[in-house]
């Protein structure tokens, strides 16, 4: 147990000795070698790279470095990561091996090890991580914490003002006074819809119970979204405190955070969170001497998407099968066990903090009109700098995926995005200049969306996108209601049907009523939003789905059946290659000589089209 | 119901007793439940659904419901070596596709299957979070990134090689 004032007193004495890890001038011998350990760096071998540095700077003797686990940086595709404070250096797709050089040359030495050091987009070494253009544009509120402290050790998240917005809530301000606050900032919810925070922390206050819940929806289903992971990952006590905060405005003494089961890593790091607060006092009874009491428990997701959904959520909370309910009852009203229930989203939570420190004039100076704030996205797919970025609200898709993604590699060219998953749409190069926020992204036809941003080349065939979505949705719908669990699976014939080449424009036109209707008579939200990705893409890329139905032929060459796979006789100086590459040995020719392919025997793989030196083959 | 589980008890799991026993008679406590059981057996056998029900006091028709509604919780084991490729959209994009027909064709397996003899089992799973590493595959946890056909067929030999 601690009191306010110890607190406060590891707060200064953390926070002085960690100012190198956010002052790039302290002047201080000591050094933090900051590595990444979310689950991107996780997966390429962090673990063993804080392992083998460790070892190394014992068997040195060096006492003045520490070798520190951190969340997500961002930029997951040069990962491994590891960042070197206060100087900022940046080391990219760093192997356990390079642990060596790095503390000779770098510690040592004091030079930087060039090889590993980060190129920029333009072959540009870069050698301080707030160079790199991937970060210029980049505003971090939710991400805060991210890469900056340790995740797992509560004192490093108390010394950057962990837990103070919670003391100022409890001891200055009223159950109204939060909410007037979060209001006022304008801050939207950040699982896609865009509701008001504010407001539905009013209502919930409003409604009458004896019990009432908080509940921290972090069912990130979405597939290619990883936003809400790395918050818990990389900053897990900022989400606690949100909930707790939360909790006293709207008069809440118990939380849930509904967690995937798939992110292993977030989970253990949440519940050591829970742990630790647990031990300081934070969490419990008459928290800090005052009349509040919060608990706040774990409940694990068991891979099911429709369980984003708030309803089915709380239906899975309560052991259930995740079908989602009919609202009304909202659950402000009726939730949790019938209860009076708060539901947002981790990365609403994570902006509650400093809405509360900073004030609500202060975040709604940031972003557009309507939407205030930042947005954090998982940027993937064609681009060349995968990850994770924050921006403001109001910044454009072409900045988000040029200036910050740095583009489209291997020399193609952009040819959509999707934002929302599988309940979004796709924007086509024509609206890159649409600002992010909740209205511009709705009136082309797409959502905002937790924050999942695909980026797809002029190789990507869009009616093929369309049936991957429409796969998923038809694997994830709940069966629940008829529009859903039937309609999108005929949608999904008709689709393989297009992509088959015997699709007829008729079916094109069934899919567009069907998708309306699907749209209009679904009982949840994954039923109303499941049809637009088919929509979108028939929008802004019809030509596309008549070249299936009508010339039989996929542009982009995706669609295997439509392919037709033809080598060039007069390129082709047969050399063998595809040949010997070619699975089914439908590949025949001397030498020398052109060569030819047997389509009655080609699978269509596209291995010879690949490999072929004098690109003679085509698709 | 004659199936036996894998530790040769007799039927009463030690194991099973000890997860049950961490949680209080509840209902609301099923998920968690399947949850450690699936982790700890690779599937939820039939033993583990009857002690289920009766310490919960639940139909067993209820938990097979439960137990069928989530991708997570599998009523069959898995192989000894469970190769997994995302088909999360980041993964899709970059042509995970082309892996998961590349492990078909040298499992001699679908999606959901497990070989004849338990030592392969194949599985398409939605974003394991790795988007970073696209396209990305995984035999049980150990994660290959930047995956190509290629390396698929490798690391299968690989596999296909060890006891």
């Amino acid at each position: 147990m601690k009191t306010l004032v110890e607190i406060k007193k590891i707060r200064e004495e953390k926070r002085k000795e960690l100012d190198l890890r956010v002052n790039l001038k302290a002047s201080t011998k000591e050094k933090h070698i900051l590595v990444c350990r979310g689950t991107g760096c996780t997966s390429s071998k962090s673990p063993q790279i804080i392992e083998n540095f460790r070892k190394i700077l014992k068997e040195k003797n060096i006492e003045n470095v520490r070798v520190i686990q951190t969340g997500c940086f961002g930029l997951c595709a040069k990962g491994p990561i590891v960042i070197i404070r206060p100087e900022d250096t940046f080391y990219a797709m760093v192997k356990p091996e390079d642990c060596e050089e790095i503390i000779n040359t770098h510690i040592i030495e004091g030079k930087k090890v060039e090889r590993l050091l980060c190129k920029d987009v333009d072959e540009k070494l870069v050698d301080r991580l707030d160079e790199l253009n991937f970060y210029k544009k980049q505003k971090r509120i939710a991400l805060k914490n991210c890469g900056v402290i340790d995740p797992e050790n509560i004192d490093e998240y108390i010394a950057f003002d962990g837990y103070k917005a919670l003391e100022k809530v409890l001891t200055s301000m009223s159950q109204d006074d939060v909410i007037k606050e979060v209001t006022d900032s304008g801050l939207r919810g950040r699982g896609g819809a865009g509701f008001p925070t504010g407001k539905k922390w009013m209502f919930t206050k409003m409604a009458e119970g004896d019990q009432k819940y908080v509940v921290c929806n972090a069912d990130e289903g979405d597939p290619g979204a990883f936003m809400d992971r790395s918050i818990l990952e990389g900053d897990p006590h900022c989400v606690i405190e949100a909930m707790m905060i939360a909790g006293y405005a709207v008069g809440a003494s118990k939380g849930y955070i509904y967690v995937r089961a798939e992110y292993p890593i977030a989970v253990k790091r949440f519940q050591k969170a829970i742990d630790q607060a647990k031990d300081y006092g934070i969490l419990g009874k008459n928290i800090w001497g005052t009349n509040f009491s919060f608990d706040l428990e774990i409940r694990l997701g068991a891979g099911a998407f429709v369980c984003g959904e708030e309803t089915a959520l709380l239906e899975s909370i309560e052991g259930r099968r995740g079908q989602p309910r009919l609202k009304p009852p909202f659950p402000a009203n009726a939730g949790l066990w019938q209860k009076p229930t708060l539901i947002n989203n981790v990365e609403t939570y994570a902006n509650i903090t400093k809405i509360i420190l900073n004030g609500a004039k202060w975040y709604s100076s940031i972003g557009t009109e309507t939407s205030k704030g930042t947005k954090v996205f998982a940027l993937g797919g064609n681009v060349v700098n995968i990850g994770l970025v924050e921006v403001p609200m109001g910044t454009t898709l072409r900045e988000i995926v040029f200036d910050i993604g740095g583009g489209i590699p291997n020399g193609h060219n952009f040819k959509a995005a999707q934002t929302g998953g599988p309940s979004g749409g796709c924007i086509p190069a024509q609206h890159l200049d649409t600002p992010i926020d909740y209205e511009s992204l709705g009136a082309i036809g797409s959502m905002m969306g937790s924050g999942g941003l695909i980026v797809m080349d002029d190789t990507k065939c869009m009616v093929n996108l369309a049936k991957f979505y429409l796969g998923f949705t038809v694997d994830e719908s709940c069966g629940k209601c008829t529009p859903c669990r039937i309609g999108t699976r005929r949608m999904l014939e008709i689709l393989e049907k297009i992509t088959k080449g015997s699709g007829t424009m008729e079916d094109l036109q069934n899919l567009e009523d069907l998708a309306n209707n699907i749209k209009k008579a679904s009982v949840c939200g994954l039923g109303q939003t499941a049809p637009n990705p088919v929509l979108s893409t028939i929008k802004y890329f019809k030509d596309e789905y008549i070249a299936h139905i009508k010339d039989k032929k996929c542009p982009a060459g995706e669609c295997k059946a439509l392919a037709k796979v033809t080598i060039d006789p007069e390129k082709c100086k047969g050399c063998g290659i595809c040949k010997r590459q070619c699975p089914v040995n439908a590949i025949t020719g001397e030498t020398k000589s052109p060569h030819k392919i047997d389509p009655s025997v080609c699978i269509k793989c596209g291995a010879c089209v690949e490999k072929c030196p004098f690109k003679a083959i085509s698709k | 119901m004659s199936e036996t589980c894998k530790c040769e008890c007799g039927g009463k799991d030690p194991k099973l007793e000890e997860i049950l026993n961490k949680y209080e008679q509840d209902k609301s406590n099923l998920i968690q439940i399947l949850n450690e059981v699936q982790e700890y057996y690779g599937y939820v056998p039939m033993k583990a659904q009857e002690a289920i029900s009766k310490y919960l006091d639940m139909e067993m028709a209820e938990i097979y419901g439960v137990i069928t509604f989530y991708s997570r919780f599998t009523l069959k084991p898995k192989g000894k070596y469970n190769v997994a490729v995302c088909l999360g959209t980041a993964c899709f994009v970059k042509g995970s596709e082309k892996l998961l027909d590349t492990a078909k064709e040298a499992l001699k397996i679908k999606e959901g299957e497990t070989t004849a003899d338990g030592k392969f089992s194949l599985e398409a799973t939605r974003c394991i979070g790795a988007c970073g590493l696209a396209p990305v595959f995984t035999v049980n946890d150990e994660v290959y990134g930047k995956a190509t056909p290629e390396l698929m067929k490798k690391v299968i030999e690989e596999y296909k090689n060890r006891e």
